[in-house]
């Protein structure tokens, strides 16, 4: 599925302290490629995608966060958080990010994980 | 090691349950399958289609081998199982096949009838209910001309439809004088053999078969008053018995059917049976529909999920010939105690009878025109008192009130690109295509992969009636109490009164109570709970903000790209110069590319930022004003005439009721969106007849009308009474609203709420009885001292802060 190993990685950003994040909901970091969108789950998982629904474009960080599911807000795609694709019978994927957590710090990369064509 | 389960007959009930089974529980099982037939599991209803040449055996398989293949199933096909070894837990196929299970499930469907007639044996003749039965007479059409049938159902009819179609000359011998006798009256089955007979089928009525004869191959039909009938083929569909020797033979507990609990167990607690070959409660089912929740229950069950009962099922039928329309469900022929309505338009073809007992109705017959067939089998497994709309009843759901979508009612004639969803541009080709490509049974399944049906929902009769066209039979929701969602098996009304009974606070506490299948359930239920524990407790801060829609979590509405609105509330449509110098100023300071005055008498403003929010809602809070909740299922707006302080005509002080309303009511959460209106007479110009609730003043007080809208249905209200006091109109008011509060289900505006309960109820609970609508009123109140609370300002001051700022900036 995520094909980047978390080792290769050298340049983390900071985000900030996972309790900034509500459960089963979600923040927005601004980047000037677009906003990326951190979810974070009942059982304290976090995930990023690009804030871009493959529907229309729907913010998915405004969705409502459900197992490891966003609800988008616009149409009700359901994207799964771990990969960024589409709940079938839906087709399309949302970018994933990279993250990784230390002490209760979430560090996420800006370099999509690969499997999601770029747009 | 994995638990084993063995599957006894490959078909429609057992591989259904398979599915559910997997769906929530793909590990538990290792999971072997034994089928008699030489095939995998395919969808016997569409034999009728495969014979007729409208379809290919290719076409009907469900589950092809890679399924059973991906899913680690050992499918054993063509072998019959011959024992079951309860003691050694151990299945016997008739070829010394033999697997072991901890668990068993029965699904060996029904056997065809076979009358015991001399010659029954002779080549050619057979019944309809497999693969093997249609290739034969497939075979024989090819050769030979003349067919008999024998049994005029819906199985021998759509038997002899299809052998017409392959080009044979058919006779349908019927015992009865009336055709499909089981679901038509007399005045719908004639209807129906004329327009066969029109297309050239022959009938025998009161006819019975006497003897099948021909030395080797069937030859001829002799009828018991000597008639003779040149037959080179002989169909039998007389009926179906629930094939149960196997189990029998086991020793299991057998009537006329496996005899089967609520959670679909035998007598024997490690086995389990579905399908045609059960026995609930006294009744054996031969519609997929009901074997369909049979099929989920248990798969529940199997997985230890230990919830979920099958409580029996009301079915309806429809007849799979290609350009006939019939429907029938329930008691069709009614008693002593029922009365009929009954519409009969012979010219046209159209027949509709529906009885009706107590103002219920108990079964429903109609011919030519089924499009509300849908509705009345909803109506009937709702219980729904009809009294209110009994005089238009039989014209339609048309007939209450529906703009748009009216007179495109024959779906059957409808061309392939004629668009059946206006929402989502969804054409009937596009549908049908779905259902037969993709194998889609359900109402769901529909929704889930064309869209159709899934926005406004205007379309979900259309859709059900294709669907049910496409596959027969009714594949809604057969169970008459719908359960909120996929997360649960509870109804809207379980989880209000088990909140309420077992004082349940929070949304995991009622999950945990009601053993929710999904661990934190799904936007549907997490937003319904969300409100039914507001609604029931008021005072406590159950509030969570995670299970509201964005709109009611940012307090504003979302737009389609991703910016947000702002409608600030203007009391009664009134507003003043300061109020409109500052929603000036917000306007150019946040270069608001739209501002709008909205259909609800204020004014909206569009395309702002989620940061600028809290900022421009401080600016309008210093000016005094709130939110107006454009956004939430909550009160929404009141809309009043100048009335009788200005306008010649007026009777009242429309403006000035208006105004006091929505002070009362606003900020409250509703199951639904909630408007108001007040007009200064029956002019009306505040159109307050399609409101939620809406005042029309007249000379002697004020006329209260409940249950209407706009929108894709637009529905006058209902007059719930008169009343000759403002204060009077306020305290019906508030108590209208929290009967509606309380016991309408999450997402159904009063309208559709109103119509389930019938208006009578609603009279019965606010204008008959005083102490009751005192005490609505009462908890109304008490509610609202809670709620108004200004949501914008809370945040302009701070709260929240997280929703409205990214967590991070870069670049
Ligand atoms: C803003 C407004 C249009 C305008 O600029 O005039 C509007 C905008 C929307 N309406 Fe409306 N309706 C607006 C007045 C109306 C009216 C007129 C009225 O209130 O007198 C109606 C018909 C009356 C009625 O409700 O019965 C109306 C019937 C609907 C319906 C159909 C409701 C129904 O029961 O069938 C929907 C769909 C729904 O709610 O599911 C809807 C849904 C919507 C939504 C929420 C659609 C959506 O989900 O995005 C729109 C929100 C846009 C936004 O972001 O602001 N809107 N909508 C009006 C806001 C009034 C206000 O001041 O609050
Ligand atoms: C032509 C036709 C048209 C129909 N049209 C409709 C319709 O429009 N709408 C509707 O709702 N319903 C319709 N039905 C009815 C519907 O098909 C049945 O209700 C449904 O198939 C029953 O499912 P089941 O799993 O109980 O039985 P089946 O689907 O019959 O499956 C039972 C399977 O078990 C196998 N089996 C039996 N005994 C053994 C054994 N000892 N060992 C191994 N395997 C065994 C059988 O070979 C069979 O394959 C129609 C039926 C027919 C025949
Ligand atoms: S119609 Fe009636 S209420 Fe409306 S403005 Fe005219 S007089 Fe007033
Ligand atoms: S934009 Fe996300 S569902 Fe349409």
């Amino acid at each position: 599925m995520q094909a980047t190993k978390q080792n290769d990685i050298t340049d983390w950003l900071e985000v900030g302290e996972l309790d900034s994040i509500p459960r089963l909901g979600a923040r927005v970091v601004q980047t000037p490629d677009g906003d990326i969108a951190i979810f974070r789950t009942a059982d304290d998982r976090v995930f990023a995608l690009r804030d871009k629904c493959p529907h229309k474009g729907g913010p998915l960080s405004q969705g409502i966060v459900h197992g490891d599911r966003v609800a988008c807000p616009l149409h009700d795609w359901k994207i799964s958080l771990d990969s960024g694709t589409a709940v079938a019978p839906d087709e399309g994927c949302a970018a994933s990010f990279p993250i990784k957590m230390e002490n209760n710090t979430v560090y996420l990369s800006l370099i999509p994980n690969e499997g999601c064509p770029q747009d | 090691m994995k638990e084993r389960l063995v599957v006894i007959g490959n078909g429609m009930a057992g591989i259904r349950a398979l599915e559910e089974l997997l769906k929530i529980a793909p590990e538990q099982y290792d999971i072997t399958v034994f089928g008699a037939e030489p095939y995998e599991n395919y969808n016997r209803i569409m034999l009728s289609p495969v014979l007729a040449g409208e379809k290919t055996i290719d076409d009907i398989i469900l589950n092809d081998a890679a399924w059973y293949e991906d899913n680690n199933i050992t499918l054993h096909k063509g072998k019959e199982i011959s024992e079951i070894n309860r003691a050694s837990r151990q299945v016997i196929a008739s070829d010394g096949t033999t697997a072991e299970y901890d668990r068993l499930l029965i699904a060996t469907g029904s056997n065809p009838f076979i009358l015991p007639l001399p010659g029954n044996d002779l080549e050619g003749v057979i019944s309809f209910r497999d693969i093997h039965d249609v290739n034969v007479m497939i075979d024989v059409a090819k050769q030979h001309k003349h067919a008999v049938v024998i049994g005029g159902g819906l199985l021998g009819l759509e038997a002899a439809n299809g052998l017409m179609q392959q080009g044979m000359s058919v006779t349908v011998v019927h015992l009865m004088d009336t055709l499909m006798e089981r679901q038509l009256d007399a005045p719908a089955a004639n209807m129906l053999r004329k327009s066969l007979e029109e297309r050239g089928m022959h009938f025998l009525l009161s006819a019975q078969t006497e003897a099948i004869i021909g030395k080797q191959r069937v030859e001829k039909v002799r009828l018991k008053d000597g008639t003779e009938i040149y037959a080179d083929l002989v169909v039998m569909a007389v009926g179906i018995r629930p094939n149960i020797e196997l189990a029998k033979k086991s020793g299991i507990h057998c009537e006329r059917g496996i005899v089967v609990n609520d959670t679909l167990q035998t007598y024997d607690p490690r086995i389990y049976a579905v399908g045609e070959c059960v026995q609930h409660r006294g009744q054996a089912y031969g519609l997929v529909a009901p074997l369909f929740e049979m099929a989920k229950v248990c798969a529940n069950h199997l997985a230890q999920h230990g919830i979920g009962r099958y409580e029996g099922s009301i079915t309806s039928t429809k007849l799979k010939v290609t350009g006939i329309d019939l429907f029938s469900a329930g008691d069709f022929n009614g008693n002593d105690n029922t009365e009929e309505l009954i519409f009969q338009d012979a010219a046209s073809g159209v027949y509709r009878k529906l009885v009706v007992q107590d103002n219920r109705i108990k079964g429903a017959v109609m011919y030519g025109d089924t499009i509300d067939g849908t509705w009345y089998f909803d109506l009937m497994r709702d219980e729904t008192d009809i009294s209110d709309f009994r005089s238009t009843l039989l014209f339609g759901q048309a007939h209450l009130g529906d703009s748009g979508h009216g007179d495109d009612n024959r779906v059957v004639s409808m061309s392939d690109s004629a668009e059946i969803c206006g929402c989502n541009g969804v054409c009937k080709g596009d549908i049908i295509k779905s259902i037969t490509e993709k194998k889609l049974f359900t109402l769901e399944d529909v929704r889930a992969h064309t869209k159709a049906s899934s926005s406004c929902g205007s379309c979900t009769g259309l859709v059900e009636a294709l669907l049910a066209h496409t596959v027969g039979g009714d594949y809604s929701v057969a169970p008459h109490q719908k359960p909120l969602c996929g997360c649960t098996d509870h109804t809207h009304d379980d989880i209000r009164r088990v909140i309420r009974e077992q004082e349940l606070k929070s949304i995991p506490a009622v999950r945990e109570f009601l053993e929710w299948k999904t661990p934190d359930g799904c936007p549907k239920c997490r937003t319904a709970l969300n409100y039914y524990l507001v609604c029931q407790w008021p005072d406590l801060k159950t509030d969570d903000s995670q299970s509201r829609f964005i709109n009611e979590r940012a307090h504003a509405n979302i737009q389609k790209d991703g910016t947000f609105s702002v409608i600030p509330r203007m009391w009664g449509g009134g507003t003043t110069p300061n109020e409109l110098r500052a929603i000036a100023d917000v306007a150019e300071k946040f270069k608001v590319k739209t501002v709008h005055v909205t259909g609800g008498q204020r004014i909206a403003l569009y395309g702002l930022k989620k940061e600028e929010l809290p900022v421009i809602w401080k600016d309008l809070n210093e000016a005094g004003m709130v939110s107006g909740h454009a956004y939430g299922k909550a009160l929404r707006t009141v809309k009043t005439c100048v009335g009788k302080e200005w306008c010649r005509f007026g009777t009242q002080d429309s403006t000035h009721l208006g105004i006091e309303l929505e002070k009362m009511t606003w900020g409250s959460w509703m199951p639904h969106k909630f408007k108001m209106a007040v007009s200064g007479c029956p002019r009306n110009c505040a159109e307050a007849t399609i409101k939620d609730f809406g005042v029309v003043c007249v000379d002697s007080g004020y006329e209260l009308h409940v249950g209407g809208n706009g929108g894709i249905k637009v529905r006058a209200t209902d007059l719930l009474c008169s009343v000759k006091t403002e204060e009077e109109a306020m305290e019906y008011s508030a108590a209208f609203i929290q009967l509606y509060r309380e016991e309408a289900h999450y997402l159904e505006r009063t309208a559709p709420w109103i119509e389930r309960v019938g208006l009578s109820y609603v009279k019965e609970k606010i204008v008959e009885d005083e102490e009751n609508r005192k005490a609505l009123a009462g908890r109304f109140l008490y509610s609202q001292k809670f709620m108004q609370d200004d949501p914008w300002k809370q945040r302009a001051e701070g709260a929240e802060q997280h929703e409205f700022t990214p967590i991070k900036k870069v670049g």
